[in-house]
């Protein structure tokens, strides 16, 4: 079931991020990694260190590439530039699909970086619907959004986010990266059970999951990929690939990074929920 | 709410400044309460009220765009202060919002802003504007693109094959700048500094900070030209004498060989009989800098 036309058909196992920290120890120890996941905007330049880096990686391990700042949700049109970069960069990775954020972050050209939520209603579903297909048409891969964590509901909209995310893959007929941690973030932000997000996903268009660390204050949680994945979101991860079957799955881990070998100890404890769906597949 | 009315609502909440206590204002873009603003497209919850929420994003997009610039400017920052360095970025970002998908070109208006707007460097503005001038250089040496290097060998035979009047094109990723200080020692002085406090307490950083105060007011005016370029896609500044960076400058202009090296010869005063060794050391330096590629051929149609 994991290996689908919204992977490109691959079944990559457990991947990290690639970050900059550890690029001396992949680059000299080689350690074997099933992936990793870069985040485009690093690499959509003309030059320089960056790019020979990501060759390098390029010979030995296989890239997926997750995006930040496509803003699939933003009212307003595509950057092209944007998109001729991201272009450029898909024919040097290959990667079999890329990734980015069913959210908002651009108007009128200005840019906050910054990954905003959407307002779940039908005008907006059908926005970003047409701008994932736009994305899907012009760069000839596989897209999958992603659901971001949030901190702010809207009085305009009028489903749950699950729904809005059904809404818009069904209409773009485009694929899901499932972050666990994102639906355990916004599930204790807004007061709703993660598991009737996770059993309403559509299973069959689960590209690729995330799980990651966050930060939990007074009275919100933060989405900061700066700690281990607690429980609950492994709880959620058991219960995403029980119904998704052996997803590629990435452990995100963005701030205060540790060494190479404890990301990746962290990431491999996902082994253990993916070998189940092996044995239940078999059996 | 029409999905852009209401991007454009939040927008001009998220993006409006902090408070100097860091929070968000109590006013909002329109000038109404933003207790009120937010409240109109926002739902509380349990925990937190509108305002509150919308505050999380105000204060998120703050954090992070002052941060990427303080990274790319910690030159500018040394030469202005912290706290003064603090407001002017923030005075920067209200007048310059990313109108990029990469917060790498978030810095790209910061010389001819700076520029308009002098108060904010006063009577050091020759050498901010210096050090911002070397600061963005260095951010576009970096990922600037790479062409295929020619060697000193395929220059010196296309050269004589041409008399002089082939034309050599630099790297698109090296810079180069002329500046009224020394801002190069400055740049990697404070580099140096800002690495070492990681490991140093308060009391030594207060001591710093005062010895930087008094390095920056005694730095001396002294005309310096720059290379920016990388060697193993590191980037590094190399100083040029005045002749080397008129040659350089003619080829990046695009002079042939010998009319950039003749201009030079016009504006400097170097014996002329010295000339012809020095432009072939040179341009054997240079070459094996990697500094030189082939430039584009025009089509046919010009």
């Amino acid at each position: 079931m994991a290996a689908n036309r919204f992977n490109g058909f691959t079944d990559l196992g457990i991947g990290i991020g690639l970050r900059a920290p550890h690029y001396h120890h992949i680059l000299t120890r080689k350690p074997v990694v099933d992936w990793f996941e870069i985040i485009s905007e690093n690499f959509m330049i003309d030059g320089g260190r960056p790019l020979q880096i990501l060759d390098q990686i390029l010979e030995q391990y296989k890239v997926v590439q997750h995006g930040v700042s496509m803003y699939f949700g933003s009212a307003e049109k595509l950057n092209r530039e944007h998109l001729r970069r991201l272009k450029e960069l898909v024919k040097r990775t290959k990667t079999p699909w890329l990734s980015d954020h069913l959210c908002w972050g651009s108007v009128d050209g200005r840019y906050t970086h910054d990954l905003l939520p959407m307002p779940y209603t039908f005008e907006a579903a059908k926005i970003t619907a047409q701008k994932v297909r736009e994305v899907q048409d012009f760069l000839e891969i596989p897209i999958a959004v992603e659901n971001v964590s949030s901190y702010a509901e809207y009085h305009d909209s009028e489903m749950a986010e699950w729904e809005f995310l059904n809404e818009v893959v069904e209409r773009a007929d485009c694929g899901i990266l499932l972050d666990v941690n994102n639906i355990y973030v916004s599930s204790q932000n807004h007061n709703f059970n993660p598991f009737d997000y996770v059993n309403s996903v559509p299973a069959h268009r689960v590209a690729q999951i995330h799980i990651a660390g966050h930060s939990k204050y007074r009275k919100y949680i933060l989405d900061t990929h700066d700690h281990p994945v607690i429980d609950p979101v492994w709880k959620l991860y058991e219960r995403a690939v029980q119904r998704a079957g052996h997803t590629a799955t990435l452990l995100e881990w963005d701030d205060s990074i540790p060494s190479f070998q404890e990301v990746h100890d962290e990431a491999l404890k996902a082994n253990k929920f993916l070998s189940a769906t092996v044995l239940a597949e078999t059996a | 709410m029409k999905l852009m009315h209401l991007q454009r609502t939040m927008a001009r909440a998220v993006m409006q400044p902090l408070t100097s206590s860091e929070r968000m204002q109590r006013r909002a873009p329109d000038g109404s309460p933003m207790k009120r603003y937010a409240s109109r497209f926002i739902k509380p919850n349990d925990r937190l009220t509108s305002f509150e929420r919308l505050e999380i994003y105000n204060r998120q997009y703050w954090f992070r765009v002052l941060s990427a610039l303080g990274e790319d400017f910690s030159g500018l920052r040394a030469v202005l202060g912290q706290r003064r360095f603090d407001e002017m970025s923030k005075a920067y970002l209200i007048a310059n919002p990313s109108r990029s998908f990469t917060m790498r070109n978030l810095g790209s208006k910061m010389e001819l802003w700076l520029r308009k707007n002098p108060k904010w460097a006063g009577k050091n503005q020759a050498l901010a504007l210096d050090i911002v001038r070397l600061e963005w250089a260095e951010v576009e040496a970096f990922d600037g693109k790479t062409e295929a290097a020619l060697q000193a060998e395929d220059i010196a035979s296309a050269a004589g094959a041409a008399g002089g009047k082939w034309k050599l094109k630099l790297q698109p990723y090296v810079r180069l700048l002329s500046f009224s200080y020394p801002v190069d020692d400055l740049l990697l002085e404070v580099r140096k500094e800002d690495a070492d406090t990681d490991f140093a307490s308060n009391t030594f950083t207060e001591r710093r900070k005062r010895k930087r105060v008094r390095a920056m007011a005694k730095l001396k005016p002294a005309q310096i030209f720059l290379a920016v370029h990388r060697i193993d896609n590191s980037v590094y500044f190399r100083r040029l004498e005045r002749e080397d960076f008129s040659i350089l400058t003619g080829l990046q202009q695009g002079k042939t060989i010998g009319a950039a090296v003749e201009s030079a010869m016009r504006k400097n005063a170097l014996p002329s009989e010295e000339w012809p060794g020095k432009v072939q050391t040179c341009f054997q330096t240079w070459a094996a800098l990697g500094w030189f590629c082939r430039p584009q051929k025009k089509s046919a149609a010009g």
